[in-house]
């Protein structure tokens, strides 16, 4: 009888496996999906390494919620107040949609700060992972310029004024501020091309730009790896070289450099 | 036919000028079915006449092979042998040495780099342009009509609010503090200050009480425009960060770089008309004997004169 079920079970398992094989025979999609997350890390990796994840689950909420308001808002000064209002109060859901959009924006902000923090205590900005931070930094101001942009669109005195006083900021510039205000307002003066301007760039040039920095991050990361906590004793996967000098190092002392453990001579 | 390897003759037609002349022929005879029928019939005669030197050339097999005649010295295989697949035995032409590259791989690499660049700036320079320039275009600002001058009582000032750009809607709503200077030389004078912050773009406000419940509203030429009295015994006071100025449009305080804005102004037909927006270093003397110092309109935080003011050599067009 349990003979039989596990021959069933056998069965099953093939005939739920077989579309996998299909795919991964074709595309090897498994096998990278596989690689990308099922990748060695350090032991001792706590809550602190989640917030690089949690960013990206924010900017992911954001991007939902986006494309759900984007159906409804119109971007034109005479409208736009009126949507988010009908947003807001009339259409089912709409409050909860718009609601996380706003405060998500909020959350995702604090987030990529927090997640810099992190990084730049633990020293994981270090070999080899300089470009991972600078390509961090690009995430971090194209992401205040997507809350910028964002900002002017409920179209009320609040968003109107902040978008003048950061625009006229960008204005003071010295030699390029006035023409990168003037650029920012599509014009000489704030008008209806400059609610259009914001929304475009709100909605497509800004997460698209995000969108592909966050694709470098993740690549650089997998195949950078996680890197240990500076108090850790094992790299990823592997425990750590023994130190050359016995005293606690790696904060203040320099260690060797080493990749996952092996040295890089 | 002595190729041990078998026939190494190409198969492929010889080059010919035929099938160039057909496509011509397609494509007068397409565009003529939009123009007219006169270059349809000139299409389908290059086409059958071409089509059918095409369809003679490949039947007969070409005239003379184009190009230099292969290389002696080909095929070393043993006799018979069946044929090499395509991947293993000897290359089809010559290894080039380490660094050396074949010059048609040259040619046809930066060829086909040199015409990506220019399909790409042919398509990416417009939509570039049309994205920026719009922006740099020098604007013409109307001018706005205010009204009656009798609605400015001498030596009052007065807000007044109004539509710059009555196609562009409420957006466009600018605010402007107008006093009434009596007549200067006999002709009348006004001061017209832009509500704009000279710190940031805030909105400033009168210093002093406003009468809404004297609100007058006037319908002129450029729309609706609502006066209310004011005392801005105070002088102007920006809510945004504290820039302060005085009843002339000074800075007197905080952190703006300049005086106010003010607007040009033009009496037509009895109307106070309000023209261009340009910028006040400051003002020296008070009402209509004031002596503006006036500059090209900045824009809020650009100083207009002092040594700061070289870190603003250029301005786009307003």
């Amino acid at each position: 009888m349990a003979r039989r079920k596990s021959a069933r079970q056998q069965q099953l398992e093939r005939a739920a496996l077989y579309p996998l094989d299909w795919l991964e025979e074709r595309s090897g999609l498994i096998g990278g999906v596989r690689y990308f997350l099922f990748r060695k890390v350090p032991g001792d990796t706590s809550w602190w390494h989640t917030l690089g994840s949690a960013t990206l689950t924010a900017f992911l909420v954001q991007l939902a919620t986006g494309v759900i308001l984007a159906m409804y808002y119109k971007p034109s000064p005479e409208q736009a107040h009126e949507s988010v209002q009908h947003i807001t109060d009339d259409i089912w859901g709409g409050w909860l949609v718009r609601g996380m959009h706003r405060w998500g924006a909020s959350v995702f902000i604090i987030l990529m700060f927090m997640h810099m923090g992190r990084v730049f205590l633990f020293g994981a900005y270090k070999y080899p992972r300089e470009l991972n931070w600078i390509v961090g930094v690009l995430l971090l101001a194209t992401g205040l310029f997507e809350g910028l942009t964002g900002y002017l669109l409920p179209f009320d005195q609040t968003a109107y004024w902040a978008t003048v006083v950061a625009i006229n900021i960008n204005g003071t510039a010295p030699f390029v501020g006035p023409f990168l205000a003037s650029l920012l307002r599509g014009g000489a003066e704030i008008g209806p091309d400059t609610l259009s301007r914001f929304y475009s760039l709100h909605m497509l040039l800004v997460p698209g730009a995000l969108m592909g920095l966050i694709g470098l991050h993740l690549y650089l990361v997998v195949r950078l790896g996680v890197s240990s906590p500076p108090w850790s004793d094992e790299a990823a996967g592997a425990p750590r070289e023994p130190d050359p000098t016995p005293a606690r190092s790696g904060l203040v002392q320099p260690r060797p450099r080493t990749i996952r453990g092996r040295p890089t001579e | 036919m002595d190729d041990p390897r078998g026939d190494m003759e190409r198969h492929e037609p010889p080059p010919s000028l035929w099938p160039i002349g057909f496509a011509v022929g397609v494509v007068c005879l397409l565009v003529g079915l939009i123009v007219s029928w006169v270059a349809v019939a000139i299409g389908a005669v290059i086409l059958v006449v071409c089509g059918a030197l095409w369809a003679r050339d490949v039947a007969t097999g070409g005239s003379a092979p184009v190009g230099p005649a292969p290389e002696a010295g080909e095929g070393e295989a043993a006799p018979d042998a069946p044929a090499v697949p395509a991947h293993k035995g000897e290359a089809a032409m010559p290894e080039p040495a380490p660094g050396e590259r074949f010059p048609r791989s040259v040619f046809l690499e930066s060829a086909t780099l040199g015409i990506g660049a220019v399909i790409g700036g042919v398509v990416t320079l417009p939509v570039i342009g049309f994205a920026v320039l719009p922006a740099f275009v020098k604007q013409h600002s109307h001018s706005v009509d205010l009204g009656p001058i009798d609605n400015f009582p001498e030596g009052e000032y007065q807000v007044a609010t109004f539509l710059r750009e009555p196609e562009q809607g409420e957006v466009s709503r600018r605010t402007a503090f107008i006093r009434n200077n009596g007549l200067l030389d006999g002709k009348p004078s006004f001061t017209c200050i832009s509500n704009r912050c000279a710190h940031l773009g805030c909105p400033v406000q009168p210093g002093g009480p406003t009468f809404d419940k004297k609100t007058k509203k006037v319908v002129t030429s450029s729309g609706h425009v609502s006066i209310i009295p004011s005392l801005p015994a105070a002088g102007f006071i920006c809510p945004c960060h504290g820039g302060a100025y005085d009843q002339e449009g000074n800075r007197t305080a905080g952190p703006p770089v300049r005086g106010l804005d003010r607007y040009e102004f033009s009496i037509r037909n009895g109307h106070l008309i309000l023209g261009n927006t340009f910028s006040v270093a400051s003002v020296s003397g008070s009402g209509a004997n004031a002596e503006i110092h006036k500059y090209e309109l900045a824009g809020p935080g650009q100083h207009v004169d002092g040594p700061e003011s070289w870190l603003y050599p250029l301005q786009p067009p307003h």
